[in-house]
């Protein structure tokens, strides 16, 4: 069985985004990460293949983006991916990802292909069920658990006030959040060594073209000064709550 | 030309949610002279239906069939294209919850629509379709033009007030030939928790972090909450440490939420936590550390200890709720 999963290259999620004067990103600066959905999706993924060594032949990542990102797809290599595949393209916006990841996965048959919920920049949570549509495989969203009993997939799907274990036909699309594995992997120093020499296949765009596109960023608006009130009298937040705000 | 509203149900009732989807899309509709269908799928009742056409629904469409008792997405969109297809949808509306996450991108793939993830705001212009969303978790905001001639948009819970309107619906009950194959998912087992308010409908929440030292100091969260309607959450170090459920942790990688009033409670204001709660309405802040970046965030804040501050506190909303 092979494993794909999917990553995004996002700025560190402590960043204090800015931007330039034509409403680019304002890269200086920037840390740039495994998207955290992606590198706890990857874990699991390498938690799966320990667990289970006869089954699991590989696992790889893909991710879409241009050659500045590679320093995190390496870093995918270093926590223990045994191959990646990049599509050198800017990704314009999820549509058109999808559409590349889609490709790679045609010319490479995967089984299993996990994704993270979201991304921690447009936090759209869409590629990874976009991918299933172009690839009509069937697909689950909202995974907080991957396990193998017996040989056989089994999924936990967050729903309201609860939890599904079910089951899919191979292939398929888990879209996971919170819950897939407890802590990222981190790379260990052999991990790093061996990565640098661990291949990542360069593939060019060849999917649909986008349908969005961001034509300005702003700011969230500047939030008003706190108003303190004293720990002595939570009476008067009380009151302010009821009657000013009126949210209580 | 129409506006689609797909809304699920629980247990064969609606919630606020499905209102603020209707609303939001009667919204749209006034801006392009168009009407709204909504489109149920599952067991409900006319009497609930019909509740949907007092917020600018013109006609519903309730859909019933064995096959779809199971959430799968492939099945849903297949039958939600199908729909949209039919009434010669060119917006479609889904909430930003998990069965939207779900069926929105499918649908964007089978229309070739763009899709508008997690929108607050009615779009700024039709033409060209703009929407406002949130992105970089809360950090900015982004005008994203969608070119596509069918738009797909999901509504983020909580953040689109509810407009009442004259409208009587029409309902119409519509038969759906599904082919059972499609359904993949096998569910095998269901664990639910039922009658539990969700932290992500709560309109209060009460929530804990690091700062109330051990999970044997929830007590008065809890009671807070109970006595305020509201529901409890908390920070991931919280949960991580397993003081309190996963389902609670609010932030960035957990739930994002948009209450009316969120009490933090020492909570220090990490950039991932304010990702999750900072749509809400009201912050309201309790800390220990007058420099906490929770008070950045807050509109009203108290500095001291939770454990003292916490009993007044309840005491005061007792009161103030028997005057």
């Amino acid at each position: 069985m092979k494993i794909l999963v999917c990553i995004s290259n996002v700025p560190d999620t402590t960043t204090r985004v800015k931007f330039t004067g034509d409403n680019k990103l304002d890269t200086a600066g920037i840390q740039w990460v495994i998207n955290p959905w992606d590198e706890l999706c990857l874990t699991r993924a390498l938690e799966l293949k320990d667990g289970n060594p006869g089954l699991i032949e590989s696992v790889t990542v893909a991710h879409v983006g241009p050659a500045t990102a590679e320093p995190t797809i390496r870093k995918a290599l270093a926590i223990g991916a045994d191959t990646a595949i990049r599509v050198n393209s800017e990704p314009h916006d999820a549509y058109f990802v999808a559409s590349q990841l889609a490709e790679v996965v045609r010319q490479d048959n995967f089984d299993l292909i996990i994704c993270g919920i979201e991304s921690s920049d447009f936090n759209g949570s869409t590629v990874g069920s976009m991918l299933a549509e172009f690839l009509d495989y069937p697909s689950v969203s909202a995974v907080s658990g991957i396990d193998i009993e017996n040989g056989n997939i089994n999924i936990t799907r967050d729903i309201d006030g609860g939890k599904e274990l079910l089951t899919l036909p191979l292939p398929f699309i888990a879209v996971a959040q919170k819950g897939i594995a407890k802590e990222p992997r981190i790379a260990a120093m052999r991990g790093i060594m061996m990565a640098r020499s661990k291949p990542i296949n360069i593939i060019e765009p060849t999917g649909e073209e986008p349908l969005t596109e961001v034509v300005s960023y702003e700011m969230p608006p500047e939030r008003e000064a706190c108003i303190f009130i004293d720990a002595d009298n939570p009476a008067e937040l009380v009151d302010i709550l009821q009657n000013k705000e009126k949210v209580i | 030309m129409s506006v689609l509203v797909y809304t699920e149900n629980w247990d064969g009732k609606f919630k606020k949610l499905s209102y603020e989807l209707v609303s939001y899309a009667s919204g749209i509709a006034d801006m392009l002279n168009s009407q709204v269908t909504v489109l149920s799928i599952g067991d409900v009742d006319k009497n609930e239906l019909e509740k949907l056409g007092n917020y600018g629904a013109s006609k519903i469409l309730s859909l019933r069939n064995e096959h779809l008792k199971i959430f799968d997405s492939q099945a849903y969109a297949a039958v939600i294209a199908d729909i949209a297809g039919q009434v010669n949808s060119n917006i479609v509306v889904l909430s930003n919850n998990n069965a939207g996450k779900a069926l929105a991108p499918r649908l964007s793939v089978k229309l070739k629509a763009g899709v508008g993830a997690g929108v607050s705001k009615l779009p700024s212009s039709t033409d060209p379709f703009t929407v406002y969303k949130r992105v970089y978790s809360g950090n900015a905001y982004a005008n994203i033009v969608i070119k596509s001639d069918i738009k797909i948009l999901t509504l983020a819970q909580n953040s689109y007030e509810i407009t009442e309107s004259v409208n009587k619906a029409d309902i119409e009950e519509i038969s759906y030939d599904l082919d059972p194959g499609l359904v993949k998912t096998d569910i095998k087992d269901i664990q639910k928790q039922t009658g539990k308010l969700l932290l992500t409908d709560a309109e209060i929440v009460i929530s804990g972090g690091r700062g109330m030292k051990s999970a044997d100091n929830w007590a008065p969260i809890i009671e807070l909450a109970d006595l305020l309607g509201g529901a409890t959450a908390c920070s991931r170090p919280v949960s991580d440490e397993g003081w309190r459920p996963h389902e609670e942790h609010t932030g960035q990688t957990g739930k994002i939420i948009a209450p009316d009033l969120y009490l933090a409670v020492g909570i220090s204001g990490a950039t991932q936590h304010i990702a999750g709660v900072s749509s809400s309405k009201c912050i309201v802040a309790i800390n220990t550390d007058k420099d906490a970046p929770i008070f950045e965030t807050a509109r009203y804040g108290i500095v001291g200890d939770a454990m003292k501050v916490l009993p007044g506190l309840i005491e005061a909303v007792k009161s103030a709720k028997t005057g």
